[in-house]
C-alpha cells in the first residue's frame, strides 16, 4: 500500500525534524531566529494592531473595527443576539432533527467542535489580565463585548454554511475562503474580484494564525503552567520545554497524520468535562465567597464607567475588556465558521441561530466566572506581568482550593490540545484552499504544524508569537470586510426563515412536536 | 396485511434466535416482518472538526455496511423462506429507535434478543431489551 508506506515516510521525516529542535534551541538558535523575524514580526504586528490615540490610550484599529462591525450587525438585525436566542437553543436541543438525517452532523455538534476550538486559555489566562489591568469594570465591557460578538458569529456561521462546497465523495468543507470568494461573486463581476482577493489573503492569514495563536501560544503556555505547578524555577521540567514539546507533537501528529482518531475522540469527550468541571469550581468559590459577590457586582458595574487609577481612564478600561473578550471568541475572525459549516441543514441560517451560543458560552458565562473568582477572592492587582495570566487564575483557584492548579493545569494542557486540533483544521483547510488537495500539500502543513508545535514550547520566541497572534486578528480585515458586501445575503434568509418560523412553518420531530 | 411483526438485530449471527423465533410466527403469508438494525448514534456527542466534515460520507458507508453485511443477507433468506420482509436501518439510540420505527410501520409486537451483558453493565446502563420493555406501547417478546 503506497499510501502506507507514504505514512510510515511522512512519520520519520516527523521524527527527524522535531528532535532536532531541542538541540538548535539549546544552542541559542531561537535567540538567532528571534532576531532574524523581529523584523518582519514587528512590522506585521505594527500594521495589524496600529493603534490610535483615545483620551490617552493607544486603541488598536483592529478592535475598533471587530466592536464597530459586531454593534452594526446587532443593529442591522435588529437584536438577533437576543431575539433569536430561544430559537437557538431550539435548535440545538435537537427539537428539529430529523430522524431521516438521523447520523448527519447534528447543530449540537457542530457548536461543540466549534466550542472547543474557542473555549482555552483566552478564557483562563486573558480574563485574568484583563482583570488585572483594567480592574473589575473591564468585566462589564467584556460581558457587553460577548453579547455583540454573538451578532458576529451569526453571520459568519450562517455565511459559512451557506457557500459551503459539499464535495461529491461526500465530504464538506466551509468557511470565509469560500463565502468571501463565491459569495462576493455572486453580486457583481467586480466584487468578483475583490472577494477572490480577500479569500486569498483570509486564507494566508489564517494559515498564520494556526501555527500562532492556535498552536505555539498554546504550548507555550500549557507549558508554562505546568512548570508553575511542579515548583517554578526549581522544577524538573524548567528546562524541559522540548520534551513536553515533543511529546504534544508526538500525540497532535497521531491524530492528524497517524489518523488515529481515537485520542481526538478522547480529548472531545474529557474537554467537555473540564470545562464543566472549570466552571463549576469556579462557581463553588464565588458561593464560598457569596458575601462578597454584591461588592463585586457593584465594583464591576461603578468600574465600568469611573475608573481610578487605571492607565487611560474608562477608555482603558473599555479597552481591556473588549480586547480579551476578542481573544477569547474570536467573534468576527472568522475561525469557526470552518468548524460550524460541516452542519446538515438545508437552511443556513439555522447554524447562525445556533452559533450565538459560542460567545455566550465562551465570555458571557465562561469569562465572567473566572473574573468573578478572581474580583471576589482578591487575588487582582493591577501590577501583573500580562504574560503571568495563567497563573494569577491558579492563584485566584488556589487561594480557596488549594489543590486546584493541579486541576487547572490538567485542565490548561488539554483546552490546548483541543485548541491545537481544532486549529490545525482550520490551517489546513485554508492552505488546501492555497495550494489545492493533495498529499504532498496535506503532510507539508501538517509537519509544519508540528514543528511550530515544538518551537513554541521549547524556545522563547517573543517576536514570533506577537507576529501570530497579528495573524490571527488579521483574519478580521478580509472576513468583516467581504461580511459586508454579503449582509444583504443574511437578511433574505433570515427574514424567509423568521416569518416561516413565526408561522409555525418549521416541521418539529419527537417529542419536540407535541410541545407547544 | 393483518400482522407487522419487527424483530431487532445486532449482526448477522448474533441475533439468530430473535430471527428464528420471529420467522417462525411470520410465515402464514399474512404477516409482514420488518428487520430493524440500528447504528449506535448520539446527537449529542463531541466530535473533532476533521469528523464533521467527513461524517456524511461515513454515514454513507455506514448505511452500505449495515445493508451488504447484516441486514440484505438476512432479509434475502427470509424471503425465500416466503416470508414478506423488509429491512430498515436506522443511526440512533437502539432501544429509542427500535420503538419509533415500531410506531412508523404501526407494528403489532417487537421482537429482540436478549443481549449478552453481564447483569452489572445491564443493571448499571441497561439493555435494549429492558428499555424497550419500559418505553413500548406494543408487546414486546425478549428472545434468550
Amino acid at each position: 500500500m503506497p499510501r502506507k508506506i507514504m505514512g510510515h515516510c511522512i512519520a520519520l521525516a516527523m521524527i527527524l525534524f522535531t528532535v532536532s529542535l531541542p538541540v538548535l534551541a539549546s544552542e541559542g538558535v531561537d535567540a538567532r531566529i528571534n532576531e532574524a523575524v523581529k523584523p518582519f514580526a514587528d512590522t506585521v504586528a505594527g500594521l495589524v494592531f496600529v493603534s490610535f490615540p483615545v483620551a490617552g490610550v493607544q486603541i488598536p484599529f483592529v478592535l475598533v473595527w471587530l466592536i464597530f462591525a459586531a454593534t452594526l450587525f446587532t443593529l442591522y438585525f435588529r437584536f438577533i443576539n437576543f431575539r433569536g436566542f430561544k430559537h437557538g437553543f431550539e435548535l440545538v436541543r435537537g427539537d428539529y432533527n430529523d430522524p431521516m438525517s438521523a447520523g448527519e452532523v447534528t447543530h449540537f455538534q457542530a457548536l461543540a467542535t466549534a466550542l472547543s476550538g474557542t473555549v482555552g486559555l483566552g478564557n483562563i489566562a486573558g480574563v485574568a489580565v484583563a482583570v488585572s489591568l483594567g480592574g473589575p469594570g473591564a468585566t462589564f465591557w467584556m460581558i457587553l463585548a460577548g453579547f455583540l460578538g454573538m451578532s458576529s458569529k451569526f453571520v459568519e456561521c450562517t455565511l459559512g454554511v451557506k457557500y459551503r462546497n459539499e464535495y461529491t465523495d461526500g465530504t464538506v468543507s466551509g468557511g470565509p475562503m469560500y463565502y468571501l470568494s463565491k459569495g462576493l461573486a455572486e453580486r457583481s463581476d467586480r466584487l468578483k474580484t475583490l472577494g477572490k482577493v480577500l479569500a486569498v489573503l483570509f486564507a494566508v492569514f489564517c494559515v498564520g494564525g494556526s501555527f500562532g495563536g492556535g498552536n505555539m501560544f498554546q504550548a507555550n503556555q500549557s507549558f508554562t503552567q505546568l512548570v508553575a505547578v511542579t515548583g517554578g524555577d526549581t522544577s524538573w521540567l524548567a528546562d524541559k520545554g522540548w520534551l513536553f514539546g515533543l511529546i504534544i507533537a508526538t500525540l497532535v501528529g497521531m491524530v492528524i497524520i497517524g489518523g488515529i482518531q481515537g485520542i481526538a475522540r478522547v480529548t472531545s469527550k474529557i474537554v467537555p468535562l473540564m470545562g464543566v468541571l472549570y466552571v463549576s469550581a469556579g462557581l463553588i468559590i464565588i458561593f464560598m465567597n457569596l458575601s462578597e459577590v454584591p461588592v463585586a457586582f457593584t465594583s464591576i458595574v461603578t468600574g465600568a464607567f469611573s475608573a481610578e487609577g487605571i492607565a487611560g481612564g474608562v477608555i482603558g478600561v473599555l479597552f481591556q475588556g473588549f480586547k480579551r473578550a476578542s481573544f477569547s471568541n474570536e467573534a468576527g475572525i472568522g475561525s469557526a465558521a470552518i468548524a460550524h459549516s460541516a452542519v446538515k441543514t438545508n437552511r443556513p441560517v439555522t447554524e447562525g441561530f445556533v452559533a450565538l451560543y459560542e460567545p455566550f458560552i465562551d465570555t458571557v458565562v465562561v469569562c465572567t466566572i473566572t473574573a468573578l473568582v478572581i474580583i471576589v477572592t482578591g487575588t487582582w492587582n493591577p501590577s501583573v506581568d500580562p504574560s503571568q495570566g495563567v497563573a494569577l487564575t491558579s492563584a485566584a483557584f488556589e487561594s480557596n482550593i488549594s489543590w486546584f492548579p493541579w486541576v487547572l493545569t490538567v485542565a490548561v494542557v488539554l483546552f490546548a490540545f483541543s485548541t491545537m486540533i481544532s486549529w490545525s483544521y482550520y490551517g489546513l483547510k485554508a492552505w488546501t484552499y492555497l495550494f489545492g488537495e493533495s498529499m504532498i500539500t496535506d503532510a507539508v502543513y501538517k509537519l509544519l504544524f508540528l514543528f511550530f508545535i515544538v518551537a513554541g514550547s521549547s524556545m522563547q520566541l517573543g517576536s514570533v508569537i506577537d507576529f501570530s497572534d497579528a495573524m490571527i486578528f488579521a483574519m478580521a480585515f478580509p472576513n468583516v470586510l467581504g461580511i459586508y458586501f454579503l449582509l444583504p445575503v443574511v437578511k433574505k434568509e433570515l427574514d424567509e426563515y423568521w416569518s416561516d418560523y413565526k408561522a409555525g412553518k418549521l416541521k418539529k420531530f419527537g417529542k419536540a412536536a407535541n410541545r407547544v | 396485511m393483518d400482522k407487522v411483526l419487527l424483530v431487532g438485530v445486532d449482526c448477522s449471527n448474533c441475533s439468530n434466535r430473535a430471527l428464528e423465533y420471529a420467522a417462525g410466527s411470520a410465515d402464514d403469508g399474512k404477516t409482514q416482518l420488518i428487520v430493524v438494525h440500528v447504528i449506535d448514534w448520539s446527537p449529542f456527542s463531541f466530535n473533532t472538526a476533521q469528523e464533521n466534515a467527513e461524517r456524511h460520507k461515513r454515514r454513507e458507508a455506514e448505511l452500505q455496511r449495515a445493508h451488504s453485511e447484516i441486514v440484505d443477507p438476512l432479509v434475502n433468506d427470509l424471503r425465500q423462506k416466503n416470508i414478506i420482509a423488509r429491512g430498515v436501518i436506522r443511526h440512533g439510540h437502539p432501544a429509542d429507535t427500535i420503538n419509533a420505527v415500531a410506531e412508523e410501520f404501526g407494528a403489532t409486537d417487537i421482537i429482540v434478543g436478549k443481549t449478552g451483558s453481564s447483569r452489572i453493565k445491564s443493571q448499571l446502563f441497561g439493555s435494549v431489551a429492558n428499555t424497550l420493555v419500559q418505553i413500548s406501547k406494543i408487546p414486546v417478546t425478549v428472545v434468550p
